[in-house]
């Protein structure tokens, strides 16, 4: 097979089988992309592994990972007013995050053209909520393509990206998680690499940038008549369905992956409703609803999350005085979760039963033991969290941020008791800390979040003299979406650049005490946190470990690679079961009808740092098995 | 057909679907596919649907309706019977056991094959238990399952050609060479 980076740079149009988020770079490709950026977030970031697909030299545009999205978005659109056309892509929760220069978008000219990618995730497979970023759109006058399969990803992408070119606006490409990884045979068209225009064609006389005064009511017009434009320029768009069962009792008007889902579940019903699919949800192609609304007694309106179609869809009904019984969110639960195949059938069958029988719920009465995310073997976190253990009173509150940390509040350790965003652990650690004589704060932060949105809860916890400890997570990555590099990583996604290390943040900001400790020495981990909660004012330990998922993979990968293993000396073994109960390394499996503890070979590798953890010291080493009997 | 597979983070789940998606797809077939990506991966339950089919359908297959399960991990294949596979269908596992959190703390009974066996004999589900001791890579316990497969015609229409096509063009060098040496 040829080599990803050489399919999507393809001269010819050809087919392959492909995620959407690897579809979509290939319709950047085509549509004269000249500047993408990013931060990483499920379920996107598989973007920027087809982008690491094309070797850098031919890549026909330049593509970073961005400290945030804030600056992505903001990157982004310093190219498209210097005529590039660009795109930033990141997840949903990301949007807050980029929000204060994003809903300034389209207030303003932008000649090249921008197209923001958003991952939305309804169910919340990998976010801390489902919100509906069409709400957004809304509120920033931003036109939004939602597209429900790869091909659609492709194909909706060259519509924003030409909408976006045309107008000098930002168009917003609404994924959600099964779209951006569902795979599919998608058919491309021919690229003929045109040599691109690089003319920096940016003007600004007359304050035409700057949203002060009398400026911003002219700039909001602008924004409003774009909006015009582009319902204008989806009416008789290929991208918009119509399937026409001949069915004048019953409508459904629905877009997106619940499209699919809706085929799905009907598939085998008798009498199945006429359906509009839309293409752009933002603003609605109004003719074309009015004239279903009309053709129907009853209407189904279909999306995921809130009613946000389903408010336009009912105001047009009353405007146009339509005579048609319209159905949405009935009942508050159809606001939460995915559409997926079986939970629309389920709505189906109890709006129109006799459409579709009922399925009855999968009833298992089996009970298999659950299983959730944990830290790798090896993990320095476990180390950490297993050291910090040691320092704590029962009293002290630990507050969580976003990263693989996180999962140290699964048992058996229970720390960080608290989750919100990006970067908050800090700040809110300050506000516990008033009025709070009695209980000890321990605030946690991931190394890539330290630079993402750490800093300013960092510069107030000093500003303001509060009372806490921070403990930055630091394992040299951002390993929780895939490893990639961040400011203190030393190198960037294009190639090796001067390391930023967070201690000499730390420092720059006015930090006075401040602690750099190796995870996997835990003895002097636990008698720096113990010293850093007893220190008055805000004091720092950075807890640093390589990732361990990304070191032992790049092993795997050298020649001559041997798997390691530790094992447990059954003769010195007595049952403490530290290594389970408190330490918690999933390699350690335990035997219940032999009351034995052993190591799982698939999963151990051999890193040793449980070594230190056993009171009796049997765990070692495999290699010292000869030696031992 | 509806083919759902799962495992746990780390074994492989995402190879076996992209081979057998392909492997599926020489075959002649209409194939969509989705798989767990993110948070999910770090040793959590990993799950990916293949779906074939005519004309246009979602590539995520609705509970109770896998036609077979495959699983690389025995809990996983368990739950995953419970909840996706249709009765009269087809599991088959890998026998790994990767003990979840409240198995090794003592607080859940570890499951056995003989639970397995039971569940499936009541449901009229074909089991097919794999385990080889000769693996020189727990990461080809999956090439080790799609082998089992194959010599079982678990997957009608599926041939050791269309398994080999899909391996080359995924993989290369020795563990191209080591994965079909294990189709035999």
């Amino acid at each position: 097979m040829k080599k990803l980076g050489d399919i999507l740079l393809g001269k010819e149009p050809f087919s392959e089988h492909v995620m959407g988020n690897t579809a979509v770079v290939r319709a950047m490709v085509e549509a004269g992309t000249r500047v993408i950026t990013s931060y990483p977030g499920s379920p996107t970031p598989e973007i920027a592994s087809a982008i690491a697909g094309i070797h850098q030299d031919k890549r026909p545009f330049h593509f970073e990972f961005c400290v945030n999205e804030k600056v992505a978005v903001e990157v982004a659109y310093g190219a498209a007013v210097n005529g590039r056309p660009s795109v930033v892509f990141f997840k949903s929760v990301g949007l807050n995050v980029a929000a204060d220069t994003f809903v300034q978008l389209n207030h303003m000219d932008i000649p090249g053209g921008m197209v923001v990618i958003i991952g939305d995730d309804p169910g919340a497979h990998s976010s801390q909520n489902e919100q509906d970023n069409r709400h957004i759109a809304r509120m920033s006058y931003t036109p939004v393509f939602e597209p429900g399969s790869p091909s659609e990803v492709y194909s909706f992408f060259l519509a924003a990206s030409a909408m976006a070119k045309k107008h000098r606006m930002a168009v917003l490409l609404r994924l959600t998680t099964h779209v951006c990884h569902g795979k599919e045979r998608v058919s491309f068209s021919g690229w003929n690499n045109p040599e691109p225009d690089d003319t920096p064609i940016f003007r600004g006389e007359g304050g035409e940038y700057i949203p002060i005064g009398p400026n911003v009511a002219r700039m909001k017009k602008r924004a409003l008549d774009r909006l015009e434009l582009a319902s204008e320029y989806l009416s008789g768009s290929a991208l918009q369905r119509l399937e026409d069962n001949s069915n004048s009792a019953r409508g459904v008007i629905t877009a997106g992956l619940p499209f699919y889902s809706l085929l799905d579940s009907i598939s085998k019903a008798e009498g199945k409703p006429d359906i509009l699919k839309l293409a752009m949800v933002y603003p609605i192609d109004e003719n074309a609803v009015v004239e279903f609304l009309k053709a129907h007694k009853e209407v189904l309106v279909l999306e995921e999350l809130d009613d946000f179609m389903e408010q336009t869809v009912k105001r047009i009904a009353y405007d146009h005085r339509i005579d048609v019984s319209i159905l949405g969110k009935e009942k508050q639960e159809n606001w939460i979760g995915e559409y997926t195949p079986d939970r629309v059938k389920r709505i189906l069958a109890e709006l129109w039963p006799d459409l579709i029988i009922p399925i009855p719920p999968v009833t298992s009465s089996l009970s298999v033991p659950p299983r959730s995310p944990q830290m790798c073997p090896g993990c320095g976190h476990r180390s950490a969290f297993h050291a910090i253990a040691k320092a704590l009173k029962e009293t002290d509150i630990t507050v969580a941020d976003i990263g693989c940390h996180t999962l140290g509040f699964l048992p058996p350790y229970e720390i960080g008791r608290l989750l919100m965003s990006m970067g908050a652990s800090t700040g809110i650690g300050q506000g516990l800390s008033l009025f709070n004589d009695q209980r000890r704060i321990v605030t946690f932060l991931g190394d890539s979040t330290f630079f993402h949105a750490g800093m300013p809860g960092i510069v107030n916890a000093v500003f303001n003299k509060h009372q806490l400890t921070l403990i930055v997570m630091d394992n040299g990555t951002t390993a929780m979406t895939g490893h990639q590099d961040h400011p203190g990583s030393g190198s960037n996604f294009n190639g090796s650049t001067e390391r930023i290390p967070v201690r000499n943040v730390l420092e720059g900001l006015g930090v006075k005490d401040i602690t750099e400790v190796d995870t996997y020495n835990q003895k002097s981990l636990t008698e720096a946190v113990a010293k850093a909660l007893d220190a008055p004012g805000f004091s720092v330990v950075i807890a640093k470990h390589p990732c361990m998922l990304k070191f032992t993979r790049e092993q795997k990968r050298k020649p001559g690679y041997t798997p390691k293993h530790v094992r447990v000396n059954p003769d010195n073994c007595t049952l403490t079961r530290e290594c389970i109960d408190d330490f918690a390394c999933p390699s350690f499996m335990w035997k219940a009808d032999e009351d034995e503890v052993s190591v799982n070979t698939d999963l151990c590798i051999g890193d040793g740092s449980c070594i230190q953890t056993c009171p009796s010291r049997a765990i070692e080493p495999e290699s010292k098995k000869g030696e031992s009997k | 057909m509806n083919i759902y597979m799962t495992g746990v983070g780390g074994q492989g789940i995402g190879l076996l679907s992209e081979v057998l998606l392909r492997a599926l797809e020489h075959s002649g077939k209409t194939v969509r596919g989705v798989d767990t990506h993110g948070l999910a991966q770090r040793g959590g339950i990993v799950v990916s649907h293949i779906r074939t089919g005519e004309g246009e359908f979602p590539p995520l297959i609705t509970p109770g309706e896998a036609d077979i399960v495959l699983s690389l991990e025995r809990h996983e294949a368990l739950r995953a019977t419970g909840t996706f596979l249709a009765d009269g269908g087809t599991l088959a596992y890998y026998d790994a056991v990767w003990q979840p959190y409240s198995v090794r703390s003592g607080d859940a009974q570890e499951v056995t094959v003989e639970q397995i066996d039971e569940v499936c004999k009541s449901r009229s589900i074909k089991v097919l238990r794999v385990k080889r001791n000769d693996l020189p890579d727990p990461r080809m316990q999956n090439t080790a399952l799609l082998n089992e497969i194959l010599l079982n015609n678990v997957i009608p229409g599926l041939t050791r050609e269309h398994l080999t096509e899909a391996y080359t063009d995924l993989l290369k060098g020795s563990a191209l060479v080591q994965n079909l040496s294990l189709l035999n």
